[in-house]
């Protein structure tokens, strides 16, 4: 369990985190999710002792750590640029930090080529960092964060540097590692899809506060605020409420309810279908099925009737 | 044609400036053959000059090392007041000429100043010996290992140290492993200049030193005191041995250079 409690800090008259309190339980997957600079990689590196609070405290598996250096926490953190040990192998990255604990040597060798098989680099022990893709790197840092058994596993954007594809691999294979290791995990993120798909529970920060903590689920259902539900996913505007477009019904007739719109543009997106509209004026989009917008017919300068899906329907409260 | 013309402009200017005064030395020192340039080279003088030389040089780029690796960790890794000052007197003693050096060496440490008559008393004579002549040196090829090593530390980054802490690693147990490796063909690379400018020092050195023939001599004030003494088949000789040194360690700092970047 990582406990934050009440921590503040500036950088000159920046306040990168103000009065900020989240708990973390021990062997989740928590993401902190947020536009850069909502202080949450500031969190990450003050929950690693990179960086001191200017207040409040940090606790770690039971332990006041507020004021412990980074090398006694026992953290793993891996950087979005992976600081790779250059002028060291692959095997000799992931073995530092047994190395630096004085483990026998045989328990090293066995360990490392452990972690290399589950981060299927096994057949990389002796390249040097230089000779490895982007992901490859990222995951022999995070091998050698995992090397020395760290308590709390700590990955600020970690996928940030990679290309699509690779990010995407990777998401799903972190999953997969998290299933197997257990260790508590917490990694800083801004794509909400990385967030929404890899982690049980997902810290929303912006401008240095926490803003909802929740699973996935709850924060794209029940989000505290206009600014979680727009962050979260994508949002029009009907009438002044903040709705999702796929929670929009549309009908040729007027029902209870529905206020009339005409229609701007209708763009396919393969299964679905963008409805560009205004009602009164202002502009609202709708997500509709194709076979909907078939069974509509709609066109450019049609009126259709726009109402909200009222059950199971995202609002902010 | 333009391209022609620029390589006989540069190729003269070198000729003239470079290849005509190192080719002559080189001629005027074999004009006898190889005994007497030999003879010259192994006189009880010639030889003391070499080892006052070296006495001088190795402490300098010793002290120049870890003085020059840990000015370039505080302007590159700290913020603090006066940084920049700090900064620019790093450079101080490539725009102040030798000779004022040593005349400040002088004023400070002479035996009729304060600090230089108190080491004195305590039996340290610092002018006119080989720890005046240290510090002159010291002094010339101060800025040359901080400013090798500075841009490659501001290029590596902090990250991999931060790694090595969050692993475990003290600050000491950091440096060595991580930042030493990291920076270490730049700091060959300083560590190789400071050297061929301590050997080559002269205008801080002939103040400090005294020129005292066998002494205080070093080889540059050796071809230039047998230059006067119309010796001139041991000035060519020692200024020939200055100019081998100079042009192999030319050839370590070319041969260190490309290993930087790489890896």
């Amino acid at each position: 369990m990582i406990r934050v409690s009440n921590v503040s800090k500036n950088f000159g008259s920046f306040a990168a985190l103000t009065d900020v309190s989240v708990e973390i339980p021990t062997g989740s997957l928590t993401a902190l999710l947020g536009p850069s600079g909502g202080g949450k990689s500031t969190l990450l590196r003050i929950i690693a002792g990179l960086e001191t609070p200017d207040s409040g405290s940090i606790e770690i598996a039971g332990a006041d750590s507020t004021k412990m250096s980074p090398q006694r926490r026992n953290v793993g953190f891996v950087f979005q640029h992976y600081a790779a040990f250059k002028h060291m192998s692959v095997a000799d990255n992931v073995a530092f930090g047994l190395k630096i604990r004085k483990r026998p040597k045989a328990e090293i060798k066995q360990r490392v080529s452990d972690l290399l098989e589950l981060v299927h680099l096994e057949q990389f022990a002796h390249r040097y960092p230089a000779q490895l893709s982007g992901g490859q790197r990222q995951r022999m840092a995070l091998a050698r964060a995992l090397a020395v058994e760290p308590s709390v596993l700590l990955l600020d954007e970690p996928f940030g540097a990679l290309d699509a594809q690779v990010r995407k691999e990777l998401r799903a294979w972190l999953r997969r590692l998290h299933d197997e290791v257990h260790v508590t995990t917490v990694f800083v993120t801004h794509d909400q899809e990385e967030a929404m798909e890899v982690a049980d529970s997902i810290v929303v920060m912006a401008e240095g506060q926490v803003k909802q903590v929740g699973t996935p689920d709850e924060l794209y259902e029940k989000p505290a605020s206009d600014f979680v539900m727009s962050f979260l996913g994508p949002v029009t505007t009907l009438r002044g409420r903040l709705v999702r477009p796929h929670d929009l019904v549309l009908t040729a007739e007027a029902t209870d309810g529905a206020v009339p719109a005409i229609v701007e543009r209708v763009v396919r997106l393969g299964f679905e279908v963008r409805v560009d509209a205004t009602v009164d004026g202002e502009p609202i989009w709708a997500q509709v099925t194709r076979y909907r917008a078939q069974l509509l017919n709609l066109k450019r300068g049609d009126t259709v009737y726009i109402r909200v899906l009222e059950h199971e329907v995202a609002t902010v409260g | 044609m333009a391209k022609v013309s620029l390589r006989v402009v540069a190729l003269t200017y070198l000729l003239f400036l470079l290849v005509l005064p190192v080719g002559v030395i080189c001629w005027r020192t074999f004009e006898n053959g190889v005994g007497p340039v030999w003879d010259s080279l192994t006189t009880p003088s010639a030889l003391h000059a070499f080892q006052v030389t070296f006495q001088v040089a190795i402490p300098s780029v010793i002290c120049n090392t870890i003085f020059g690796v840990g000015v370039a960790i505080l302007l590159v890794r700290h913020r603090f007041f006066g940084r920049r000052v700090l900064d620019a007197l790093v450079d101080l003693p490539i725009a102040v000429s030798p000779v004022v050096v040593g005349l400040a060496l002088i004023l400070v440490y002479g035996k009729f100043a304060p600090i230089g008559g108190w080491l004195s008393q305590h039996g340290i004579d610092v002018i006119f010996s080989i720890p005046g002549m240290v510090l002159a040196t010291i002094f010339v090829s101060l800025p040359l290992v901080v400013r090798a090593v500075a841009p490659v530390l501001e290029e590596i980054g902090i990250e991999q140290e931060q790694a090595a802490w969050t692993l475990g690693a003290t600050s000491w147990a950091t440096f060595r492993r991580i930042t030493i490796p990291a920076i270490r063909w730049a700091l060959a690379y300083g560590m190789v200049l400071s050297l061929a400018r301590s050997l080559g020092e002269y205008g801080a050195v002939a103040v400090v030193s005294g020129r005292l023939v066998d002494q205080t001599q070093t080889m540059t004030l050796f071809v230039e005191e047998r230059f006067q003494n119309f010796d001139q088949q041991s000035a060519y000789a020692a200024a020939f041995a200055l100019a081998v040194i100079a042009v192999v360690t030319l050839l370590l700092i070319n041969l260190l250079r490309p290993e930087e970047g790489t890896r």
